[in-house]
């Protein structure tokens, strides 16, 4: 049995230890908030983070989970709204709004450490990150914002 | 039967359908199909006061407004609801938003060709001013006034004089008993009492996406559903010779190899055919795919190459094709004129690439079919499964949950079909996933496209005739595979309607068959077409030395509207007398981004450059400059992008900057990357390292938008900032680099 926590909860699984992390989130536990968008880890929709960092779940096996806490767009904060989920909200950022979690998720991992990150940061760190209704300028400044935010 | 069965068997499935979220969509009608009521009801059909399928108005003052459009990004599920509740003078915190499923009682249903807006702004704002009119009606029969002396102010009727004052709610049962006014005694509330109109909204679902609540057609899900995943024939048109059915099954998870029927030509809607894994979780129907072992009898479309195809399209090009507009004798002055321009224009296949991948969930049970779906077209799902399943169209049930993304591929609902198949071979609910592969390799794609353009200039350089020609396999082949000709409806999108006034103009059309499926992605013929006619007449402008602005304002001359004699110009399904094409608001949005980007003040040169182009599309008038820089090594960067547009009255400003700006990331991709090919009728390309999209060090790094003030009817926004944004930063490629793009995408000319 594989032990994990998700979103502050123990889990057990007794299943295939290859199955990636994405679909124990998706179809066991039904946390449906991380996507399925390539499957290849290349555009970062699956992005959750484990042990504190953004990980691409869809390429992440339950073997490499085990032991280590997982936390999901749905559990980010548990009080309510982060602040990136915030921002994302005051600069009206999503617009089908697919991609959105796995960006949120990359941004609070990216604003964890690094407080005042540069375009030039922001751009190395959400690189991973897909969006193909095209809200690459709305999610800087969502970044910027939340980085004030938490200042 | 895996652990992971057994699992989510007894930790999850509590019964019922899809956890609680503010955006599940199919839940509230779920428990109403079991309890005999008909399937289609929303709260709206159940309210106190139902005065429109649009709209219900409750006691306790709530408001439910149906959204039939499909929800993939662009707002409409918001925007719409928002004009009724001008008009019904609604607090728009009190209003309820649900989804409509399938269903003919709302009209048009297929969420393309941006024309939500456009189509559906009257029907809204007359439900609004049919229950505003009534709850007037009945409040001043309860004060015993007269009806004129009364008003509503956000939610309530009032009697100034009097001082009294009724909630909606308080009134609608009341108001319920009152016959439902003719539209002639309705008054629409004037511009100047608009409280939404012009000013707009934020997404109704804005704090559900951003913490992941949000329902996709990728999270729908049902008691006792299994996953199916489907190995397509790699060329289209082509069937299963044999296949592995054991090695699959011993994948843990896997329950059962069933084969899909090939399609009937013409393909259309219909399942491509293939071999399904059902399984219990996605990833195992994924794994047993890979053990099939599938021998394909490929058929007559292995014969299609990709580089072979754009040399046929050329020579097509270069020879007389048929006419389909003439002014004037184009030929006559080739035939004398000394300076005479020529160039070939080609933009290659592309796939829709949205981030959701196609997805669909079917349970057919007691001979009906329902389905949950990311689906942009429910009533097309309706038809398809219907024909599919042998049962009556009002036995197909199809709710429509938010999508992620859609840009015209969930149009098409072969994948629809595919689920509601499988649900009736297994008898059980069954959700077919899509991987991104399947995404790429079986899309209906944007059009290929070879265009030969050819103007003879005289004094100024300007043209004294012009010709250009396009090539491509039609939309229309999908419906008849032997349709090779533009149809007027694409043929109507930036070509039969070119804006300049020109003496001597011939424009022509070419055949070209198709090999694979064809389809509508987002600004469709407009992205090769615009792509071509602006590039081109930047071509001439610095042939001619001269200013491209100016140049480019010259052609399209002093304000007039184009008269489409002896041209078949459906106008994107709008009337000419109310959406007439005038080149003076092309010229306006030229002017006004002209000013905005600074024109002329801007840097050129030396890997810097600035480009224009101008477009009109579904009704919508839009001028992009765009500025570039290119280093030594061919890469491109994006300072800044500038958009004018005129979209007649536009209701959500901010969802609309929002369009354009994503409409310069499309664009970018487009023109960066967008390339599908095929070799021996098989695709090339699979995920996004081969199919590469925009991402965000790579885009625009400021997108202006500028919104021309108007009172012209809506047009939309979802499209047209596409076209022209490739035009212009192709033009400013040119003028940083003095390379002209011709062929796309720009990795082809040695750009990244």
């Amino acid at each position: 049995m594989i032990q994990l926590k998700v979103n502050g909860l123990e889990q057990s699984f007794g299943g295939e230890p290859e199955l990636p992390l994405l679909w124990y989130l998706r179809d066991v536990l039904w946390l449906t908030g991380s996507k399925f968008g390539c499957g290849v880890g290349l555009c970062g929709a699956c992005t959750v983070h484990v042990n504190g960092q953004a990980t691409r779940s869809c390429v992440t096996a339950m073997r490499d989970a085990a032991g280590k806490e997982v936390t999901t767009v749905e559990g980010l904060d548990k009080s309510g709204l982060h602040p990136v989920q915030k921002a994302w909200m005051q600069i009206n950022v999503p617009q089908c709004d697919y991609c959105q979690g796995g960006q949120i998720m990359q941004a609070a991992a990216l604003l964890d450490s690094k407080k005042n990150p540069t375009d030039h940061e922001i751009d190395e760190a959400m690189s991973g990150n897909i969006c193909r209704c095209g809200t690459y300028q709305r999610i800087r400044a969502a970044i910027k914002a939340a980085a004030e935010e938490m200042a | 039967m895996s652990a992971i069965e057994n699992v989510s068997r007894r930790r999850f499935l509590t019964g019922g359908i899809v956890a609680a979220g503010a955006l599940v969509l199919g839940v509230r009608y779920y428990p109403k199909f079991s309890s005999g009521k008909l399937p289609h009801d929303t709260n709206a059909d159940h309210a106190t006061l139902h005065p429109s399928v649009y709209l219900g108005i409750d006691g306790d003052g709530t408001v439910w407004i149906v959204a039939s459009r499909s929800e993939m990004g662009s707002t409409s599920r918001t925007t719409l609801p928002l004009v009724l509740a001008d008009e019904l003078d609604a607090d728009w915190k009190r209003v309820k938003i649900e989804q409509a499923i399938g269903d003919k009682r709302y009209g048009d249903q297929n969420t393309d060709g941006s024309h939500s807006i456009r189509s559906f702004y009257d029907a809204m704002r007359w439900a609004g001013a049919t229950a505003r009119f009534m709850l007037i009606q009945a409040a001043a029969r309860r004060w015993g006034v007269p009806a004129e002396e009364c008003e509503t102010d956000l939610h309530v009727v009032v009697h100034r004089s009097t001082n009294r004052r009724a909630g909606y709610g308080e009134l609608a049962t009341a108001t319920a008993e009152l016959p439902v006014p003719k539209r002639e005694e309705l008054k629409l509330k004037p511009k100047s009492a608009w409280r939404y109109i012009g000013k707009g909204e934020v997404s109704y679902d804005l704090e559900a996406l951003v913490t992941g609540k949000a329902i996709y057609g990728m999270d729908a899900r049902l008691d006792g559903m299994v996953y199916a995943s489907v190995e397509r024939p790699p060329v289209l048109g082509g069937k299963v010779k044999s296949y592995d059915d054991k090695e699959p099954l011993k994948v843990a998870g896997v329950r059962q190899i069933i084969p899909i029927d090939p399609f009937q030509p013409p393909p259309a809607f219909q399942p491509l055919g293939g071999i399904a894994v059902i399984a219990d979780n996605t990833w195992a129907a994924f794994q047993g795919r890979k053990k099939l072992n599938i021998s394909w009898d490929n058929g007559p479309n292995e014969i299609y190459n990709s580089d072979s195809y754009k040399n046929e399209l050329r020579a097509t090009s270069h020879n007389p094709c048929k006419v389909v507009r003439n002014v004037g004798d184009a030929d006559a002055v080739f035939a004398k004129s000394g300076k005479v321009h020529e160039a070939d224009y080609y933009v290659p296949l592309l796939a829709h690439a949205a981030m959701e991948p196609l997805v669909a969930l079917a349970e057919f049970k007691d001979g009906k079919a329902t389905l949950w779906a990311p689906t942009q077209n429910p009533q097309a799902v309706q038809d398809i499964v219907s024909k599919e399943l042998g049962i009556a169209k009002e036995d197909v049930i199809c709710h429509v949950t938010l999508l992620g993304g859609g840009f015209g591929r969930k149009s098409k609902p072969d994948y629809v079909a595919e689920a509601a198949v499988l649900s009736k071979q297994m008898g059980r609910p069954v959700k077919v996933v899509w991987t991104r592969e399947d995404d790429i390799k079986f899309d209906y794609y944007n059009a290929v496209a070879s265009m030969y353009m050819k103007a003879a200039v005289g004094a100024n350089g300007k043209p004294t005739a012009w010709l250009q020609r396009s090539v491509f396999p039609p939309i229309p082949s999908i419906f008849d595979v032997n349709e090779v000709y533009g149809d007027p409806a694409h043929l109507q999108q930036g070509w039969t309607d070119i804006p300049y006034d020109l003496p001597n103009l011939r424009i022509e059309n070419g055949p070209a068959k198709a090999h694979v499926r064809i389809g509508w992605l987002r600004s469709v013929a407009n992205i090769y077409h615009a792509f071509a006619i602006q590039c081109f007449t930047d071509e001439l402008a610095h042939a001619a030395g001269r200013d491209p602005l100016d140049y480019l304002l010259d052609l399209i001359g002093q304000p007039r509207t184009i008269e489409f004699k002896g041209v078949e110009y459906p106008n994107y399904g709008a009337a000419l007398d109310a959406y007439p094409w005038e080149t003076g608001r092309l010229r306006k949005v030229t002017e006004m981004v002209a000013e905005k980007s600074g024109w002329g003040n801007r840097k050129h040169g030396k890997g810097t450059g600035v480009g224009i182009a101008a477009h009109r599309s579904f009704l919508t008038y839009v001028a992009t400059v765009v500025e570039v820089e290119v280093n030594d090594q061919g890469e491109v960067r994006i300072p800044r992008v500038d958009m004018a547009l005129d979209a007649g009255l536009v209701v959500n400003p901010e969802a609309t900057r929002a369009q354009f700006e994503g409409a310069a990331v499309f664009g970018t991709s487009v023109a960066r990357s967008g390339e599908i090919t095929a070799t021996k009728g098989v695709i090339d390309q699979s995920n996004f390292q081969d199919y590469p999209v925009a991402r965000i060090a790579e885009v625009p790094s400021q997108t202006n938008v500028y919104i021309v003030d108007s009172d012209a009817p809506p047009a939309g926004v979802g499209e047209p900032g596409v076209p022209p944004f490739i035009a212009a930063f192709c033009n400013a490629i040119f003028a940083a680099t003095g390379k002209r793009v011709r062929d796309l995408p720009i990795t082809k000319l040695g750009f990244s």
